[in-house]
């Protein structure tokens, strides 16, 4: 953590040191953030933050192995993010089972749908105040210190994936913030991929279940799993029409 | 033909009571505000389907109306009409004050609007909501010095043509990235169009110049001034091809949603299955707010019907305000496209048409923030001089006259 | 003359009126872990430019291996409830440590409208260590100083 330095008589900071480091941790607040639009988020040096390098984390999802009477994932991440759907329509939804049925044959299917993790996130493009952001490793996510609630984000977002919290909001998870006022959508796990746990709540879930419909992992690292399935296997993004380079990826739709 | 002469409105009784109740309704619409910032949006009638809901409608109607209220006294400095010069004051104070009204709803409508300082210093300028934010501030500075060249002694009649033309393309500017707002989602059907821009710089001219003509009615009636009826019947023209305009634009939109077979589902629904989007867009947008209009104002005799002048601008304002409920509600209604060539269902309403209905607080926000606007316009008006005292058809350019 | 005899005692008065608050400043609860190194006095004054200064590389850029996370914060500050009810406070309750402070100062803070207020089980092992690394003897002093 960087500390601004005391004065060596051990006196309490006189307010120019304040004044000093307060513009030094003001300039390297901003910095990254000023960087981070300038250069559109581009891979930076291995090591200089925490996230591993180059990495595009991702999801592949099999279709056809997911039955439709299971909702597994949506029951995990509620657990773990710390959210609830009660049915009302002002509820929060981060990931959601949705049914098909193909208007031409009749053919149903079901699959989870979440947040897409668009390389090109149209939440991302419209955020007023850039609280709707892309980490460099891929995850959208809504920095809620910064987010003013105006739900453009959700207007803008192809895949419905974004909720708005309608009440104010009390026993959170510790790992997961979320308050009144805020627009929230699946963040991919990122504080369980940050701690090192490869996964996320929701492929955990669909792992244990013995479905495995859900794969996680680093779509860059072509020694990864995820990586080898979908560049053998096909595999489609919802709404390729729009051109968004999507991190989440399905098979057999 | 006589100099005009501005002169500050007296406190009548007449126009105090008219503040009064413009203020009841600012004190509504601060509890309803107080009251959803302690509760959350669960007690209005938004829900993560439908999330820009009638406060909206509201703040983008008045922003829009703003606009186009700057644009009565473009008429006279930009294109030198000279029938429109002394009511430009007017228009000025109106455009400011519309806009301080529907900025004052938008903000409040936010989740977290004590961010908005804070938020300033994050700023993303991908974002055409963000430019928007520049682009109204920046517009009430415009206009502003606009109005100063118009008011102060000794300026410079260049100054004051530049002013004006600066304050032209900047309305401009504002209003297409306010359509653009909408234009640019490539989410959703009802929006994903670059007609949207053009179209709302056409609405801005037709619901700014109904807004004014009502305000100007208002106040001369209320304050017993004269509003020449040669210079209304010259707006009430105006106003007829404006709203003829903007039904052209909305007959281009849906002829080419129409046209595009991904955009023919949308179109069937909103023109013909769409419930209370439909009959606000038939009878509300086109009906009432387009063709019966349009019919007063192009009457032959217009000139002696003050009345239906009146009626023609309240039903230009009510249609405007049903065509942002059919563009914005209407567009978050029809369910996104997420499986083209399913069916779909789901617990996060996907598949269906979503559900919405605006509670009572939030009429309450949304016309406190008119009343607002008229509050400021009056204060305007009260303080400084603005409204023309003796603008009869006499003060108006005989050369014009003669046209 | 008695006029600005008057006006100066005024301001003398109010000059000299924060001190008055000395018998109101609030009994702060202690916190479980260790004390920071840096001192109170450092932490009183440097709090909020360093945890705004955190939470954006934590948000933003994913560093998370900073010396505390706000989780820590709320662990080591959690302050146990009545005798009926020992398990930590949370924001509501004004025995809160951070509210004993705040509403003190009269400076709203607003990061418990999203973040826990109390920590979670897993969250204690950021304490653990001045504890005897364990959770039931973390346990066992809670136990002991809600009696």
């Amino acid at each position: 953590m960087i500390i601004p330095s005391e004065k060596p008589n051990g006196a309490e900071i006189s307010r120019r040191d304040i004044l000093k480091s307060g513009a030094a941790l003001a300039t390297v607040t901003l910095a990254p953030g000023v960087t981070l639009m300038a250069f559109g988020g581009t891979a930076k040096a291995a090591g200089d933050d925490g996230l591993k390098p180059n990495a595009r984390w991702g999801l592949l999802i099999d279709a056809a192995k997911c039955p439709e009477d299971c909702s597994a994932c949506v029951s995990a991440c509620s657990t773990e993010q710390g959210w609830e759907n009660n049915g009302l329509d002002t509820d929060p939804q981060w990931i959601r089972k949705v049914t098909l049925r193909e208007k031409e044959t009749g053919r149903t299917n079901s699959l989870p749908v979440m947040c897409q993790h668009c390389e090109k996130p149209p939440c991302v493009d419209v955020c007023p105040t850039g609280a709707s952001f892309k980490r460099e490793d891929g995850i959208v996510l809504v920095n809620r210190h910064t987010c003013i609630g105006c739900r453009y984000c959700m207007m803008a977002c192809p895949f419905k994936a974004r909720s708005f919290v309608a009440e104010p909001v009390t026993g959170q998870r510790t790992s997961t913030p979320r308050g009144k006022g805020t627009v929230e959508s699946c963040n991919l796990c990122v504080h369980k991929i940050d701690r090192g746990d490869g996964t996320t709540a929701c492929v955990e879930a669909c792992t244990a279940t013995g479905n495995n419909a859900m794969m996680f992992g680093d779509l860059n690292d072509p020694e990864s799993d995820i990586a080898k399935a979908v560049s053998t296997y096909a595999s489609v993004e919802l709404r390729a029409d729009l051109g968004l380079n999507l991190g989440v990826r399905y098979q057999n739709i | 033909m006589e100099r005009i002469v501005y002169r500050e409105l007296r406190s009548t009784p007449k126009v105090w009571g008219f503040m009064a109740l413009c203020a009841a309704f600012v004190g509504a619409a601060g509890i309803e505000v107080y009251y959803v910032e302690k509760y959350g949006s669960i007690v209005t009638g938004l829900n993560n389907q439908i999330v820009w809901g009638v406060p909206h409608v509201f703040a983008i109607f008045l922003i829009i109306a703003a606009s186009g209220a700057l644009n009565v006294s473009s008429i006279g400095s930009v294109f030198g009409k000279m029938a429109y010069k002394p009511v430009a004051r007017l228009a000025n104070l109106l455009a400011i004050s519309l806009l301080m009204g529907g900025l004052a709803v938008l903000v409040l409508d936010l989740g977290r609007p004590d961010r908005l300082i804070m938020a300033m210093y994050t700023y993303n300028f991908t974002s055409i909501f963000a430019w928007n934010i520049l682009l109204y501030s920046g517009f009430m500075g415009v206009v502003a010095v606009y109005l100063y060249t118009l008011m102060a002694r000794g300026v410079d009649p260049r100054a004051l043509k530049a002013a004006s033309l600066l304050a032209f393309v900047w309305r401009l500017a504002l209003t297409t990235g306010t359509g653009s707002i909408f234009g640019w989602l490539v989410a959703r059907t009802a929006y994903d169009s670059a007609i949207m821009a053009p179209m709302f710089i056409a609405m801005s001219f037709s619901f700014g110049m109904a807004m004014f003509m009502l305000v100007m009615i208002l106040t001369t009636s209320l304050t017993r001034r004269v509003y020449s009826p040669e210079l209304r019947t010259r707006q009430a023209r105006l106003l007829g091809v404006f709203v003829a305009a903007v039904l052209y634009f909305v007959i281009v939109h849906h002829l080419s949603n129409i046209y595009l077979a991904k955009k023919t589902a949308y179109e069937s629904w909103i023109l013909l299955n769409g419930g209370i989007y439909t009959w606000l867009f038939w009878g509300g947008q086109i009906l009432i707010g387009s063709i019966l209009p349009m019919i007063l104002l192009f009457h032959p005799r217009i000139d002696t019907k003050k009345g239906y002048v009146l009626l023609a601008a309240l039903l230009v304002v009510i249609g405007g305000f049903a065509q942002l409920y059919v563009i914005i509600v209407g567009g978050q209604a029809f369910p996104l496209d997420i499986f083209p060539g399913f069916e779909v269902s789901s617990s996060f309403s996907d598949g269906v048409i979503n559900e919405y209905t605006p509670s009572l607080g939030e009429f309450f926000l949304g016309l406190g923030g008119i009343a607002l606007a008229l509050m400021i316009a009056g204060l305007g008006m009260k303080f400084l001089r603005i409204v023309p005292d003796n603008l009869s058809d006499d003060n108006v350019d005989p050369a014009a006259l003669a046209d | 003359m008695n006029k600005l005899l008057t006006s100066l005692l005024v301001m003398a008065a109010l000059l000299v009126s924060p001190s008055y608050a000395q018998g109101l400043f609030p009994d702060i609860p202690k916190a479980l872990g260790e004390p920071h190194p840096e001192g109170n006095e450092f932490w009183r004054i440097n709090h909020p430019a360093l945890l705004a200064h955190d939470r954006d590389l934590t948000v933003i850029e994913g560093i998370r291996d900073i010396d505390a996370s706000l989780k820590s914060c709320v662990a080591c500050h959690a302050v146990t409830g009545p005798a009926s009810d020992p398990l930590p406070v949370t924001a509501e309750s004004p025995e809160f440590s951070c509210r004993v402070c705040h509403e003190y100062v009269a400076v709203k803070i607003s990061c418990f409208d999203c973040h826990a207020s109390t920590p979670e089980e897993a969250d204690f092992a950021l304490v653990l260590p001045s504890y005897g690394g364990t959770p039931a003897s973390l346990r066992a002093y809670l136990e002991r100083i809600s009696q």
